[in-house]
């Protein structure tokens, strides 16, 4: 018999750029999507408070993508995220504005309640095996309604000025800079450097054994180019009021999931567990507990976001959370999620939230209505699923 | 040599990383069976899906003569203009849908979108009577075993204009009952003149309706072999396939057989839909140290759902019994327990309970244990594809790196990576169902090797099969089993095919 296992060779630039193609490309629309309403905008786009207002405006539907990809890629859907996160907002104001908690009790009690929904739409999913397109559709409808009866139709604020602080607070600048906040853009150089670090010594370890690795061009100008973005953009960022609160939590959260999915046990067997459930089941995985934890971590992380953009808006309103389920949605799908289950990325749902974020933004500056952005939003959301299936076939 | 129906002139075709065919050829006479052979990953399926236009004629190089004139397929439907139809080594029936419907689908008689369902079942009891299946044209397919599911699939070739019927391991998943029935139809298709390209594992067969047989290894034509001076044999088969003589089949193996290691008492197990169908009604078995132990029987006499409800209750309710590991009774009321008490189970339907398809071959391997891959909830990439590379050398897996996807494996390639899974999960008892369906010979030596080996070592095992020279020459005691019961238990000494079957016959007549 020949040789049975090839060794990995050098991998070629252009048929590993060919292999890889997906990635590089969900990369490339994001920068032509920014460079294109850079220029449209005038410039406008990458204003440092024009940029501070992106972050912010998009960190809860980062946050919920990130839940929403482990419920995609277990092969599953959430279609109540928005209402959840309009509920546990109005849940946090009640307690107090109505009830006059204490904020830290109150965004306590609001994550729990956040879990415990995730958990009932769980079980009915997981145990009583209902399809989730179902469950989720219910109680897309039941927390819509509770949130109106929980406000009593009102809108209920302002929030003590810590709680806030969530959202319009940025990192503190013990440094004092007068014009540039030097902790902030301390910060950000530091990150880029973890990052060129951990890709460099990830890349030496995978070719110390032989493993197949990007080519050295791509290999630097994707992490030049990375690591340059997060120092350019934390600058532009420091001469304004510093990095927000909010950017600092979404890249933690988005550094653990990206570690979850990428390297550890339970990240492995989410996967698994959407590319075929009874392999999953007979490998030994208990599914239903699985599918079950991957709907109370969606239901907390709809509770921070809900708590972010509640602190965002300074005041609960029953419409808040409306329709977010769609970006949220369209962000796992565009960054390349598989509607069957078993495939998708973390950083890829990032990026996507954020072509959606930057397009919502720049049509908005540039006077678009809200009737066409939805029209183009809809068509780039068919078009990059389009692109993303057309690729995968044709081998 | 008279005309020639179907002639492929050098056919080369690449995927990445891969020559699956180096300039393949081959004529079929019309009105001829001819046989494909060759191992795991030689070709044979690829070869059929150019011939049947799944990959279009610019993904290739070579050229496609029908009837004396050269043809170029875009895709299936240009094929089957001309009557070529391929039946999968995966079926492809939509089980919720009835026969006649299953049959039509993508054919439907009748006029301006409107299905004709009488003319549709009137045809369809005519087909069914072709192939020699008696059920009513509105049997739901899902509800069929897989043999008459196979003879529904001929029966849809059949609705078409057939000049060229191309099956892809037709008898891998068929019992010798059904299989026999199958060859008998197929010779009966060949005195109607429709000619046939059989693809498969099990010479005997071959062996028995083949006119010539075409060896393919490595991807390039080996020679083909006219079978009608006779005088071809098995033997003379696997060396053009494995390019070297053949010694024995089956290992040589000296059994050190120890203590009773596993032992069921009293097992019942019921359905899982319909709670008050009896599927095991009292079994008592055991297996002992570095034994092999083999249950034989038909398809359906519930070996798979004895072999899965000890497995961690991976079917059935209300199941009831003791299990027993070194004499003490175990907890395996779920998988997870199982697993952990060194049980394996390597299932039948690899494809739908085996492997994460889209998954690559590494992440397959180590799925059952990601323990041993990992610290601390952490996954050692480093280590998996050195645990994976390991299973692949061992186990001749043919892929072009170990982060390979399953789905572009061959079908006894992808066998393997499911038995490398358990392996690594290191069992103390294997339990092996249908191990060795679409392997080739060699590759079913490299297995058998692998089992053998393990018993070697102290480990037990349990086999199922279908095949029983396979039980006969690897087992050292055989269990048969007839409707939820066993109703013999046989050393290999004293078994053979004869007693076996008779056993079974004798129990359904009482
Ligand atoms: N889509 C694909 N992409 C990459 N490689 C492929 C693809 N399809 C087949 N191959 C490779 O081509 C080779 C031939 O595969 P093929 O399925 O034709 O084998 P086979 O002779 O039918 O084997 P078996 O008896 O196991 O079914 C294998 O090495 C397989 O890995
Ligand atoms: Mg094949």
């Amino acid at each position: 018999m020949s040789a049975v296992i090839a060794s990995p060779q050098a991998a070629s630039g252009r048929g590993y750029f060919k292999s890889h193609l997906r990635d590089y490309g969900m990369l490339l629309s994001l920068v032509v999507i920014m460079v294109l309403f850079q220029v449209l905008t005038d410039g406008v786009l990458l204003q440092p408070l024009n940029l501070t207002n992106l972050l912010l405006q998009n960190s809860y539907i980062v946050v919920m993508a990130l839940g929403m990809l482990l419920v995609i890629v277990a092969g599953f859907i959430d279609l109540s995220v928005g209402s959840v996160c309009g509920f546990t907002g109005a849940l946090a104001a009640v307690l107090m504005v109505q009830h006059e908690w204490h904020w830290v009790p109150a965004i306590a009690a609001s994550l729990v309640v956040g879990a415990l929904i995730g958990a009932v739409q769980g079980w009915f999913v997981a145990y009583a095996r209902i399809p989730s397109f179902i469950v989720t559709l219910a109680g897309m409808l039941v927390f819509k309604g509770l949130s109106l009866a929980l406000l009593a139709g009102q809108s209920v604020g302002p929030f003590p000025v810590q709680f806030q602080k969530i959202s319009s607070g940025f990192l503190p600048d013990p440094l004092g800079g007068e014009s540039l906040r030097l902790l902030s853009l301390a910060l950000g150089v530091a990150a880029a450097a973890v990052l060129v670090l951990t890709e460099v010594l990830a890349r030496r370890k995978a070719l110390a054994h032989q493993m197949e690795a990007e080519p050295p061009l791509f290999f630097g100008v994707r992490i030049a180019a990375f690591a340059g973005a997060m120092v350019y953009l934390s600058w532009l960022l420091s001469t304004y009021k510093g990095l927000p609160n909010v950017l600092v939590l979404m890249s933690v959260l988005i550094v653990i999931y990206q570690f979850v999915t990428g390297r550890t046990v339970i990240g492995r067997r989410i996967y698994a567990l959407g590319g075929n459930e009874k392999a999953a089941r007979l490998s030994g995985v208990n599914t239903p507990r699985l599918a079950f934890l991957t709907f109370v971590n969606m239901g907390v992380l709809s509770a921070v976001a809900g708590l972010v953009f509640a602190a965002r808006l300074n005041t609960a309103t029953p419409k808040a959370g409306m329709g977010f389920e769609l970006d949220v949605i369209a962000a796992c799908f565009i960054g390349g999620a598989s509607a069957q289950g078993g495939v998708g990325k973390v950083l890829g749902a990032v990026i996507g939230a954020f072509i959606m974020g930057v397009m919502n933004n720049g049509m908005s500056i540039l006077g678009v209505g809200i009737d066409y952005q939805q029209v183009i939003k809809g068509s780039v959301l068919l078009a990059a699923v389009f692109v993303d299936v057309y690729n995968r076939n044709r081998v | 040599m008279g005309d020639t129906l179907l002639e492929m002139r050098g056919i080369t075709k690449t995927f990445p990383g891969v020559r699956a065919l180096d300039n393949v050829n081959i004529a079929v006479r019309p009105g001829e069976i001819h046989a494909v052979v060759g191992e795991n990953g030689a070709g044979k399926s690829t070869l059929m899906k150019v011939l049947s236009g799944v990959y279009p004629s610019d993904s290739y190089q070579g050229e496609i003569h029908f009837d004396g004139q050269p043809r170029r397929f875009a895709g299936i439907a240009d094929s089957e203009e001309l009557g070529i139809i391929i039946i999968h080594q995966e079926l492809a029936l939509v089980p919720l849908l009835s026969i006649a419907e299953n049959i039509f689908l993508g054919n439907e008689p009748g006029r301006r979108g409107v299905v004709d369902w009488h003319q549709a079942h009137v045809r369809t009891r005519e087909l069914l009577e072709r192939v020699g299946l008696r059920e009513p044209p509105t049997s739901l397919v899902g509800k069929l075993g897989v043999g008459k599911q196979q003879l529904v699939e001929i029966a849809k070739a059949l609705s078409k204009r057939v000049r060229l019927l191309i099956l892809d391991e037709p008898t891998a998943s068929l019992n010798e009952r059904d299989s026999e029935a199958l060859l008998q139809l197929l010779l009966g298709l060949k005195a109607q003149g429709i000619a046939c390209i059989l693809i498969s594992h099990k010479l005997n067969e071959v062996l028995k309706v083949a006119d010539a047989i075409t060896v393919i290894r490595d991807g390039a034509t080996i020679e083909t072999l006219d079978c009608a001076g006779g005088g071809i044999s098995e033997d003379r088969i696997i060396r053009g396939m494995v390019g070297r003589d053949m010694a024995h089949r089956y290992p040589q193996r000296t059994p050190k057989i120890g203590e009773v290691f596993f032992e069921v008492r009293d097992w019942h197990v019921f359905h899982e839909q319909h709670a008050d169908r009896e599927m095991i009604k009292g079994i008592d078995f055991n297996v002992r140290r570095g034994e092999i132990v083999g249950i034989a029987g038909l398809m359906g006499s519930g070996r798979t759902e004895l072999a899965m409800s000890i497995f961690g209750r991976a079917y059935g309710q209300k199941i009831s019994g003791e299990v027993r590991m070194d004499g003490a009774v175990v907890d395996v009321s779920t998988i997870g327990r199982a697993i952990a008490h060194g049980i394996a189970y390597v299932t039948e339907d690899r494809k739908g309970a085996g492997l994460v398809l889209d998954d690559e071959i590494q992440r397959n391997i180590s799925l059952a244990n990601l323990r041993g891959v990992s610290r601390a909830g952490l996954i050692d990439e480093q280590r998996e594809t050195e645990v994976a590379e390991e299973f692949g050398r061992a186990m001749r897996i043919r892929c072009s790196g170990v982060r390979q996807r399953v789905v572009n494996l061959s079908g006894g390639n992808q066998q393997k990576v499911v038995l490398g899974k358990w392996l690594f999960t290191r069992p103390r008892l294997l339990i092996l169902d249908e191990p060795t369906r679409g392997i080739d010979v060699g590759a079913k030596f490299e297995i058998y090797s692998i089992i053998d080996e393990l018993a070697q070592r102290g480990e037990s095992i349990l086999m199922i099969s279908s095949e029983l020279p396979e039980l006969l020459g690897m087992c050292d005691r055989i269990y048969v089993m007839n409707e939820g019961r066993f109703v013999a238990e046989l050393n290999v000494a004293d078994a053979s095919q004869e007693r076996i079957m008779r056993a079974i016959v004798n129990a359904e007549d009482c």
